[in-house]
């Protein structure tokens, strides 16, 4: 049985971890705060979560307890936010080379300076080549049952890495919305205990992490990282089906196809943007224009054959990034060129970038957006990159 | 010479095979430490001289589950491994962080820290070669005062180390902890009756091991254990316990010479008899105030 509770994406966070009984919670409340880890705390006060609750003085120290805690055989949880998310970044390293499944929600907030606390993907984004598996959700709902999905993937004995659940601040983190909680037993009966074969056992013991020189066994570990990915791609599509009959909803794709098979011209973007997109993708629809969204659901495993499949047919791709590569592009336009350089037919593809510090992303951007597509399909001459709603003097430049 | 043999428990938890320099202090500061601590113990340890010795992979010397962490995160490392053994109802099992002056003392302290304020029962044992010696003799805040490392180069300047030896023992105290201790390879009995205390701490505890370097410290390899010595009869390295805010401090009737202790060692050969002297007169300060400390803290 489950039970609808309208709730923001910050305690739709702590639920993940209660529903999945993580049962070692390292947590630092601020850089910059989020109200996740306090709605833990009450959990745990209340005893309706039996968690060893570490009060840590650091984000960084949130990971590494994290890592030793996983490596000693328990599940894990602790959730961040932009400079907390930066700060961890050697232990991001570490948790995926010591192959420890943490599960980690992310508020993306923009980096300092100057102080800003809303709506940016430049801290995860730039967390992108650590081995966590990388989600980013457009919903509550999605953020509840994405965590759900990362635990029952990544403590697979093959898969072995840890993953990081993607909300954008304010506007799903602070945001109420109705989510479908399912009950303890239910989420038991999916998500079995948490247990690793190779543990810190005092009856059988085994030293971590020791040298591993050039010819010996390094590289052959980060190739065992890679492959883990892969299976980790397939797993999710695979275990989905075995969520959607367990808990009565489908939890998706790599990909969320939205009216693009048939669409002219395709906008590509994560997260709350995405949900923006399909309304106006309705709008636009009405009024005859054939236009379409896909969103990346997983941004590592990346999903090349996905995004080839629903695009090749496009006469022309955006791609709207809410972080930006200083000295080239945004990111996932980058990786969205690259996955359609192998694939049968290369649509015209344009960048843009948007809603950088929390700038709000209209619907009335958006249809810009669509209009710029229309020119693009047209094959007229425009710039390859553009930052979207500038103001100032910038704006004239630009 | 007939060679008297020592009381220790006979179990040794490290093989022979790791990949320590000839004459290592801190070899001998874990073999005694895992006499006391026996096998059911799980250690962790940061990048140190300790992070390469226990062998390259897949061998390790190591008899007991050993963990390899980041430099900076012993304290939260530790942390986890006790919550993940309070999660599953596990008991007795000492956990133990191992990690070097520069790992406590500089980038370590944070996590160390927030470890000892939380509370967490864990013993953290810090052994103390005073500089990073295993990346190549670089200055450490727990470098004492005087000291040539590569870093603090004498030069032409006399720009030896000047500030003096960040002293973590009363950083521990200061933390209200339940027990915190200094002890000496030399003195492998005290050393290991610490670390017996030290585990049946019910929360956080501290020992700060002298473990001499002879790559570092520039003497012969065959003269560790003489040296520790030195140092602890010449006062440069008092031993003595904190128990609950108790000040216990071991005297001796033998002493031995600062002067004498600090030529031996090719670090402080450039010292002339003033800066020795100025260094003896803050070495003997200290010793005087913690017999005052235990004095004021002794029980009636």
């Amino acid at each position: 049985m489950s039970t609808k509770k309208v709730i923001t994406g910050n305690y739709t966070a702590a639920y993940g971890a209660l529903l999945c009984r993580a049962e070692v919670v390292p947590a630092y409340p601020i850089t910059p705060q989020t109200t996740v880890v306090e709605k833990i705390a009450e959990f745990v006060a209340t005893g309706e979560m039996e968690s060893q609750y570490i009060k840590v003085e650091s984000e960084h120290s949130a990971m590494a307890a994290c890592i030793s805690a996983a490596l000693t055989g328990v599940r894990t949880f602790t959730a961040t936010s932009a400079h907390g998310l930066v700060l961890m970044h050697e232990m991001l390293h570490w948790a995926a080379g010591a192959r420890t499944p943490v599960v980690m929600a992310n508020i993306n907030r923009a980096l300092a300076p100057p102080w800003s606390v809303w709506a940016d993907h430049t801290d995860s984004m730039s967390q992108r080549d650590t081995g966590w598996l990388q989600f980013y959700c457009s919903s509550n709902q999605e953020v509840l049952d994405t965590i759900i999905m990362a635990y029952k993937v990544c403590e697979q004995p093959d898969i072995m890495l840890p993953a990081m659940v993607n909300l954008d601040a304010f506007i799903l983190s602070h945001t109420s919305e109705v989510v479908e909680v399912p009950d303890r037993e239910e989420v038991d009966a999916f998500l079995p205990q948490f247990d690793p074969e190779q543990i810190l056992d005092v009856d059988d013991p085994k030293s971590f992490g020791t040298l591993a020189f050039p010819h010996s066994w390094f590289m052959e570990w980060r190739y065992k990282i890679q492959h883990a990915h892969d299976l980790a791609a397939k797993r999710l599509v695979e275990e989905a089906r075995g969520f959607e009959k367990h808990f009565g909803r489908p939890w998706g794709g790599l990909i969320e196809e939205y009216r693009s098979r048939d669409a002219e011209t395709i906008l590509v973007t994560m997260s709350t943007i995405a949900s923006t997109t399909k309304d106006v993708v309705d709008d636009l629809r009405d009024k005859g224009r054939k236009v379409g969204l896909v969103r990346p659901r997983v941004f590592r495993p990346f999903p090349r054959s996905d995004l080839r499949e629903a695009l090749v047919h496009a006469k022309a791709v955006g791609v709207a990034d809410r972080s930006h590569t200083f000295g080239y592009e945004g990111p996932l336009f980058t990786e969205v060129k690259g996955a359609m350089y192998g694939a049968d037919r290369r649509p015209p593809m344009v960048g843009f970038t948007v809603g950088i510090g929390g700038r709000d992303v209209l619907d009335t951007t958006i249809v810009g957006l669509f209009d710029r597509l229309d020119q693009v399909a047209d094959g007229e001459e425009g710039k390859e990159v553009t930052w979207i709603d500038l103001i100032g003097p910038e704006a004239e430049v630009d | 010479m007939a060679v008297k043999k020592l009381p220790l428990p006979e179990e040794e938890l490290i093989d022979p095979g790791h990949v320590g320099c000839l004459g290592c202090g801190g070899c001998h500061a874990m073999r005694y430490t895992l006499k006391a601590t026996g096998p059911r113990t799980i250690i962790s340890i940061p990048a140190c001289c300790w992070a390469v010795m226990p062998g390259v992979y897949p061998n390790t010397c190591f008899n007991i589950p050993h963990i390899n962490t980041a430099f900076e995160v012993t304290g939260a490392s530790i942390s986890g491994i006790r919550a993940a053994l309070d999660a599953r109802g596990k008991k007795d099992i000492t956990v133990m962080g191992w990690a070097g002056d520069g790992g406590t003392a500089d980038i370590g302290i944070q996590a160390l820290s927030g470890m000892v304020e939380r509370g967490t029962k864990a013993m953290y044992v810090m052994y103390d070669n005073e500089a990073y010696m295993n990346t190549g003799i670089q200055r450490s805040s727990a470098t004492p005062t005087g000291a040539w490392t590569t870093t603090t180069q004498v030069g032409v300047v006399r720009d030896y180390k000047r500030a003096p030896k960040k002293n973590m023992v009363e950083i521990m105290v200061a933390h209200g902890i339940p027990y915190t201790a200094t002890a000496n390879i030399a003195w492998p009995r005290d050393l290991i009756a610490k670390v017996k205390k030290a585990m049946a701490v019910e929360g956080p505890s501290f020992i700060h091991i002298f473990a001499p370097c002879p790559t570092g410290w520039r003497y012969p390899p065959d003269k560790t254990l003489e040296i520790a010595k030195q140092a602890t009869l010449a006062k440069v390295f008092p031993l003595y316990e904190v128990e609950n805010g108790v000040y216990s401090v071991k005297t001796f009737k033998k002493e031995a010479d600062i002067g004498e202790y600090m030529m031996r060692q090719g670090r402080f050969r450039h010292l002339t008899q003033e800066e020795i002297d100025s260094i003896s007169k803050n070495v003997l300060l200290w010793h005087d105030k913690l017999l005052k400390l235990e004095l004021m803290t002794k029980e009636e």
